[in-house]
């Protein structure tokens, strides 16, 4: 009896599935940045725009050229390589040269992340090392901040200082001082007008997009809240000079890219714990270097540094915590 | 009750409004039936008929090839013109004996027995044994193996799952609406035979209108305790069920009578009522026929037997978009390449699924970690690491990461956002490796 047109596709159970892929998740995510970009744009200029144009040019041309050459399937529709350009080119300060978002989409990209076998497989959060590669061959470059205008004339804008780098080298007194008041100076931080990486000034703009990823459930409050809450307590802690307890925590998670690191580095998918008791002791992790670098280390930021060295125990983590299994009495 | 949900868990489209409100009609009777002599685990029947012998409906064909073993009964009257080996819906091949249907209906004798609650469990029991009533919800695990638990487990409870938690099911829903009664008479049959006085009937909560029908019959019946359950998949899954109304957690490797319960289908409680009333085999059983596939989705009331094909013509056929036939649900339903296939004691639901609806086997990228099997799973694995081990041959891996607690729901390949199949890679690692 024929009732089927053409032959029946057999292959093994559910025959159902969820309507979510990695791409989706990948180009969600990008957009959830998007208010972070206007706001990069408004401050910062046109500038802004070509840097973090030319970072995920950069990559998605990395990706297709390293694919092609090396005959595998060309996977950069998969947004995974737009999405590091882009978070690269938001973790750049503001006035680099073009050909620094070209070298550090190369390393992202491809001794980041397809030298190790490509999406998935790579062990490092692939932005992150590309800057971390232009910060440590390009560290004049990669520290000169312009200050922010809104008058989009960024190019030949004034240097300045980061709040963090002021922090370190005068003080947080002068720090206060600078920017008028205490409040002034948290409703500055909050809306992003500052001096720092492109993508990682206007916390209040990247906090839209986070509520947008946790809303979808594209990441959880494991790694972020961890993350934020062991910093906020350091700060607290021992972020005063001479005094315990007396740290501004508020100044600490709104400058430099605690916010940008806790909501949309840490929390990537591939270089981070996937089990969820894991992920509390990665953020924690995350947060006590973060802090420790700010305060005792070289630098004034630390968020980079941090993430980069709780991904290598990501893997150790996730085999520390695995899942309980159902039925098993806890020891 | 049910405070006590399982973790993990997904809520997949149920679908089920294709079929929920179409009452159980009786299947149009087939010209012939092929009636495999292994239609449940454990041991095959051996053929206890022969060539062109005359044989009534009810009449045992087929009897148990061991204590783990169910007899298999002619669901039509007829002449046996064959015995031999047929394709069964999982793609294996099943000795099988075939009748051809002198449409006349004629039944065996069968044992009545009006006061059915009064005969001793032992009797109630042999009744089941005779009928070869197997778990209905896809499994088809023998019920009498799970009436005679060993002396030093005892039972307490009986819990049948009305939870029916496979999208697109709606076989046990309309069981549940139309004989309520009948179900919860089997459910006293099955508590008297295990001398418990606690049952419970679990059902998930997207069926407020079973729940209700239920919950009226079993009004002023002491001991019986109908539940709503949240809607989440696999509610119905053996464990879960009993984790949401008990409380209990079944350990790794155990069964549900090493915490003192059994578990039943609804299908299967009714046909142990009708076994113990009527003497009646288990000849027949209600199967959806849906999916966006099919022009007319229905709830059949099917001869054992029966050819997937004869239903699927009887509702309307198939559609040109239809693209896959699936022997019970979605998520742990088996794919059939071909329509001649029998519907036996452990089919649900045949489902057409048209493009759209299906899940592409052939595209999948690499694991990236995002963690959504290991929410997802309900036995609390890593079916990620699973995964990953089995694409790479580290079967040895994969059994360090609790390989064989995986009973197979599918929730990880469902939620997963690289399309993995890591059900399949599970499987092929189970058959890799010694438990």
């Amino acid at each position: 009896m024929e009732i089927t047109k053409r032959p029946l596709i057999v292959s093994v159970s559910p025959h159902i599935k969820s309507e979510e892929t990695t791409s989706r998740i990948m180009w969600s995510v990008s957009a959830s940045l998007l208010p972070a970009m206007v706001m990069s744009a408004y401050f910062f200029g046109p500038r802004a725009l070509f840097t973090v144009g030319l970072c995920i040019a950069a990559s998605v041309l990395s990706e297709y050229l390293f694919q092609t050459a090396l005959k595998k399937k060309i996977t950069v529709n998969d947004g995974s390589a737009f999405l590091t350009g882009l978070l690269l080119g938001m973790n750049l300060p503001p006035s680099v040269p073009f050909y620094i978002p070209v070298i550090g989409s190369f390393v992202a990209v491809i001794i980041t992340k397809q030298i190790f076998g490509g999406l998935g497989f790579n062990i490092f959060n692939p932005a992150l090392i590309g800057r971390a590669f232009l910060l440590i061959s390009f560290p004049r470059l990669m520290t000169i901040w312009t200050e922010p205008s809104a008058a989009f004339i960024a190019l030949d804008a004034r240097t300045t200082a980061t709040p963090l780098g002021i922090l370190k080298e005068e003080g947080q007194a002068r720090l206060i001082e600078l920017f008028g008041d205490k409040l002034h100076l948290y409703a500055q931080l909050l809306i992003g007008h500052r001096a720092g990486s492109l993508g990682e000034t206007s916390a209040i703009a990247l906090l839209i997009g986070a509520a947008f990823l946790l809303y979808r459930g594209y990441i959880t409050w494991h790694i972020p809240l961890s993350f934020l809450g062991t910093s906020a307590l350091i700060a607290w802690v021992f972020g005063a000079q001479g005094a315990l307890f007396a740290g501004d925590p508020v100044l600490h998670l709104l400058s430099g890219g605690m916010i940008l690191g806790a909501f949309f580095m840490a929390t990537d998918y591939v270089t981070s714990p996937s089990v969820k008791n894991g992920q509390i002791i990665f953020g924690i992790g995350c947060g006590f270097l973060t802090m420790l670098i700010r305060l005792k280390g070289g630098f004034p930021e630390g968020v980079m540094f941090a993430i980069l060295i709780m991904n290598c125990f990501a893997p150790l983590i996730d085999r520390g915590f695995k899942s309980k299994i159902f039925g098993l009495k806890k020891k | 009750m049910g405070s006590a949900l399982f973790r993990g868990g997904i809520h997949p489209p149920d679908k089920k409004e294709l079929s929920a409100d179409k009452p159980i009609t009786e299947a149009r009777p087939p010209q012939r039936v092929v009636i495999p002599l292994s239609q449940h685990l454990g041991a095959p029947c051996k053929s206890i008929v022969a060539i062109d012998q005359k044989v009534k409906k009810g009449e045992m064909v087929g009897e148990a090839g061991g204590f783990v073993s169910a007899p298999v009964h002619a669901s039509v009257s007829g002449k046996v013109i064959a015995i031999g080996e047929f394709p069964n819906a999982m793609g294996r091949i099943i000795m099988s004996v075939v009748i051809e249907n002198d449409m006349k209906e004629e039944w065996a004798i069968l044992r009545d027995s009006p006061d059915y609650m009064k005969l001793p469990p032992d009797e109630l029991k042999e009744k089941i044994k005779e009928a070869g009533i197997v778990g209905m919800g896809g499994a088809a695990f023998p019920t009498l193996v799970k009436l005679s638990p060993p002396k030093e487990k005892p039972i307490d409870t009986v819990i049948l799952n009305g939870s029916e938690c496979e999208p697109y099911l709606t076989g046990d829903y309309r069981l549940m609406l139309e004989k309520p009664v009948e179900i919860l008479e089997g459910l006293k049959i099955l508590m008297k035979v295990l001398g418990v006085t606690r049952g419970f009937v679990g059902i998930e909560d997207n069926k407020p209108l079973a729940v209700k029908a239920m919950k009226e019959a079993a009004e002023g019946q002491a001991g019986i305790e109908v539940c709503g359950l949240p809607t989440k998949y696999p509610q119905g899954a053996e464990k879960m069920l009993i984790k949401s109304i008990t409380g209990r957690e079944v350990p790794p490797k155990a069964l549900p009578m090493d915490v003192r319960v059994v578990v039943q289908n609804i299908g299967t409680s009714f046909a142990v009522y009708e076994a113990a009333r009527y003497g009646k085999p288990l000849i027949d059983r209600v199967v959806t026929v849906t999916g966006d596939g099919v022009r007319e989705p229905k709830n059949l009331l099917v001869k054992i037997g029966t050819l997937v094909s004869h239903l699927i013509e009887e509702c309307g056929g198939l559609k040109d978009e239809a693209l896959k036939v699936i022997s019970g649900g979605p998520m742990m339903g088996f794919a059939i390449s071909a329509l001649d296939v029998p519907v036996t004691k452990g089919t649900s639901g045949i489902v057409a699924l048209t493009e759209g609806e299906i899940a592409h086997a052939g595209d999948f990228s690499p694991c990236i970690r995002c963690g959504r099997c290991i929410d997802a799973c309900p036995m609390g694995l890593m079916p990620s690491m699973l995964s990953v081990y089995a694409e790479k041959g580290f079967y040895e891996g994969a059994k360090e990461y609790n390989l064989f607690d995986c009973f197979e729901c599918g929730s990880c390949a469902f939620v997963c956002p690289s399309k993995r199949p890591i059900v399949q890679l599970i499987r092929v690692a189970k058959s890799q490796v010694k438990p």
